[in-house]
């Protein structure tokens, strides 16, 4: 009782120490959402004219025809090139990396020994600290010239020749090259997360599993992988906003064209690559329409995560399930 | 070593004199203890097109040694940047590959009460790259070159081309169009050429500092060096560069048709040539077009923006003291960096020009 007592009382006197603690962290928590909104308001504020001009056309029409008004809207703005670039360009690298990380997250976790193990891991994660403008580089000048490029004509030369979007002529640095090297920028993402989900599956499961006979593959297709499937999915969209947002890199090997190419080795453009190459030489009217691309990158990327959170929740939501079944 | 251990200082250095040249520069720096010259220290501040950096920074360098209390700082920050801030006030000069359009030179006026005034300072070409195997020589028309832009023209064996290369078999390639995809002002001395050449050019993608690229081979690349590597790394690839890339990396080069009916290799002299026999407005606001004689048709000037009013004396006469020297002393100084200098008789416009800098006081 007497014990209960000082405690109570301790707490009294700590009251105001944690009011003010709260009220602290409340602001932090409120200064990122009061940030979030500011950008979010003043960029569609100021992209508020070019909006109004094209209306519907902004995300619907690919002509994207810069004016070089100073104070009116005098050119044409649709960024579906571009929004069809970064979209392209994402799912490529996932549909590369996703598999690849699972992959290695696997070999990592489950075959690998720990001599080995470490290292790969070390590695891997070693290629996020690649700043992108580096990739961009060597993309550019080694990777899609001398390896990506004899890849590419094969697949026109065979492939190509019945499925439209793989058709040639090859133009070299395009869709599939930005792709293939952005895959490379969000593997350790994927990697890092997937690996984590993987370790912590509970070792009594996996005995279990080896105990009623089953084989390495199937411990793991049927232990490791239900149980980190939502950590899969969650690491997959962290992966896919890195590469919605991946600007340089992506400039650098999308092959710059503002057309939607009919294949995936022509050339095109990006949301975050058209702002970052354009933006230096804009008349105000082209910066404006400029703004807009970032709102509507900012949305999209909003709309992929939320995406993601319901896929992950309904996922997740669906293991639990068959766990407790 | 020695010049990687220089480079920090000099990026601190360029730091110093921007940070002095931004404060400094809108207040008189009067009485302080002077360095030798003619000249109280001032401090310029420029910013700008990025095509005439290198023979800008190479100018300013030089006329330290003639001028040491002058410190003049040049950000190559892009034409559209450079208007904006020199509109803005925020700089003492300004430029540009583009002259300014009426609606600019409007806010110009109402911003600072005065006129802006152009000042030609260098002219450049614009080369037509080429990447196919086995061809070291090609001639094109300029409507030919239009076509093939516009995508009506696609492989290399169209009887156009071969018509203008009798001597020539021409190969069955795809052609690739490579172009700028940031905004330039090589682009805008590129589309204003085609426009002038072609009807379907102009009434289509127009001239402008960024257009819409027709062609569907087409490939676009950041600044000089993205089109460059384009070019390089697509076999069937044409496109347009500054001169002094094609010649740096030893890209082959189309010699252009120019309106006398000459094929014209873009060279110093030719680049000369094609400035000395256009006629010129009296604001010095020009496009270098119909270019015949030995000239080679697809050049460009590059301003220096200034004002006649709202400086003081001593930055007024430190800037009219800069901008004489280059124009007077570094012709060759621009030939070694590949620009093409003024001929005479645009020279001494210019200089009538550079008079009139704070002529309104």
């Amino acid at each position: 009782m007497a014990v209960a007592g000082d405690l109570s009382g301790r707490r009294r006197g700590r009251l105001s120490a944690d009011t003010t603690f709260r009220l602290i962290l409340g602001l932090a928590g409120a200064s990122v959402l009061l940030i979030l909104a500011a950008m979010l308001i003043s960029t569609t504020i100021q992209a508020w004219p070019v909006f109004q001009h094209e209306g519907w056309s902004f995300v619907t029409s690919s002509v994207w025809d810069p004016g070089t008004s100073r104070a009116e809207i005098t050119g044409e703005y649709g960024a579906l090139a571009f929004i069809v670039g970064t979209l392209t360009t994402s799912v490529i690298a996932l549909v590369i990396a996703v598999p690849l990380a699972v992959g290695v997250a696997l070999y990592i976790t489950q075959a690998a020994s720990r001599r080995v193990a470490a290292p790969l891991t070390y590695t891997i994660e070693m290629l996020a600290a690649v700043p992108s403008v580096v990739f961009g580089l060597w993309g550019l000048l080694f990777f899609v010239p001398t390896v990506l490029r004899p890849i590419m004509n094969l697949v026109v030369g065979t492939l190509g020749s019945f499925i439209p979007f793989l058709g040639g002529p090859i133009v070299t640095y395009n869709y599939f090259a930005a792709g293939v090297v952005l895959a490379f920028m969000v593997l350790p993402i994927i990697m890092a997360v997937t690996r984590e989900v993987m370790a912590n599956t509970p070792e009594a499961e996996i005995s279990a599993a080896y105990g009623l006979g089953a084989t390495r593959w199937e411990m793991m297709r049927h232990v490791v992988l239900p149980r980190a499937r939502p950590g899969i999915i969650g690491a997959t969209m962290l992966g896919l906003g890195r590469a919605l947002g991946e600007t340089i890199a992506v400039a650098m090997l999308i092959g710059g064209s503002q057309q939607i190419p009919s294949s995936l080795f022509r050339g095109g453009q990006s949301m975050a690559g058209i702002i970052a190459v354009t933006f230096q030489e804009a008349a105000p009217e082209n910066v404006k329409a400029l703004i807009g691309v970032g709102v509507l990158l900012f949305v999209i990327t909003v709309i992929v995560n939320m995406a993601a959170r319901l896929i992950v929740w309904m996922t997740g939501g669906h293991v639990a399930k068959e766990q407790n079944l | 070593m020695k010049p990687s251990r220089l480079v920090p200082l000099i990026i601190v250095l360029t730091l110093v004199a921007a940070a002095c040249g931004g404060t400094s520069s809108t207040t008189t720096t009067e009485g302080s203890s002077g360095t030798a010259g003619s000249m109280g220290p001032v401090d310029l501040l420029g910013a700008g097109a990025s095509f005439p950096a290198p023979i800008y920074q190479e100018w300013i360098g030089a006329y330290q040694s003639v001028e040491p209390s002058v410190s003049i700082n040049y950000q190559s920050i892009g034409s559209g940047g450079g208007v904006e801030q020199f509109i803005g006030q925020q700089t003492d000069f300004g430029a540009s590959d583009a002259f300014l359009k009426d609606d600019e030179i409007a806010a110009a006026q109402t911003a600072r009460g005065c006129d802006p005034i152009h000042i030609p300072t260098v002219f450049g070409a614009v080369a037509v790259a080429y990447n196919v195997e086995g061809l070291d020589s090609l001639i094109l028309s300029g409507p030919t070159l239009a076509d093939i832009f516009l995508g009506t023209i696609t492989n290399w064996n169209d009887p156009a081309i071969a018509a203008l290369n009798p001597d020539v078999t021409m190969p069955d390639e795809d052609i690739i169009v490579a172009h700028r995809s940031d905004g330039s002002g090589t682009t805008s001395i590129f589309t204003t050429y085609l426009s002038s050449v072609s009807d379907a050019w102009k009434n289509g993608p127009g001239a402008g500092k960024q257009v819409e690229w027709p062609a569907p081979n087409s490939v676009g690349g950041e600044k000089n060096d993205g089109v460059t590597a384009q070019i390089q790394q697509n076999p069937g690839a044409v496109g347009y560069i500054e001169l002094s890339y094609a010649m740096e990396n030893n890209i082959p080069v189309a010699k252009m048709i120019n309106d006398d009916g000459n094929a014209i290799e873009p060279t110093l002299e030719s680049t000369a040539a094609a400035a000395d026999g256009i006629t010129i407005p009296d604001d010095l606001r020009f496009n270098i077009l119909n270019v015949g004689g030995e000239g080679y048709p697809i050049a460009g000037a590059t301003w220096l923006l200034s004002w006649t009013c709202g400086y003081d004396q001593d930055m007024a006469d430190a800037l009219k003291a800069w901008i004489t020297w280059d124009l007077q002393n570094g012709d060759d100084l621009a030939r070694e960096l590949l620009y093409s200098p003024l001929p005479d008789s645009l020279q001494e416009k210019a200089l009538a020009k550079v008079d009139l800098i704070n002529s309104e006081g």
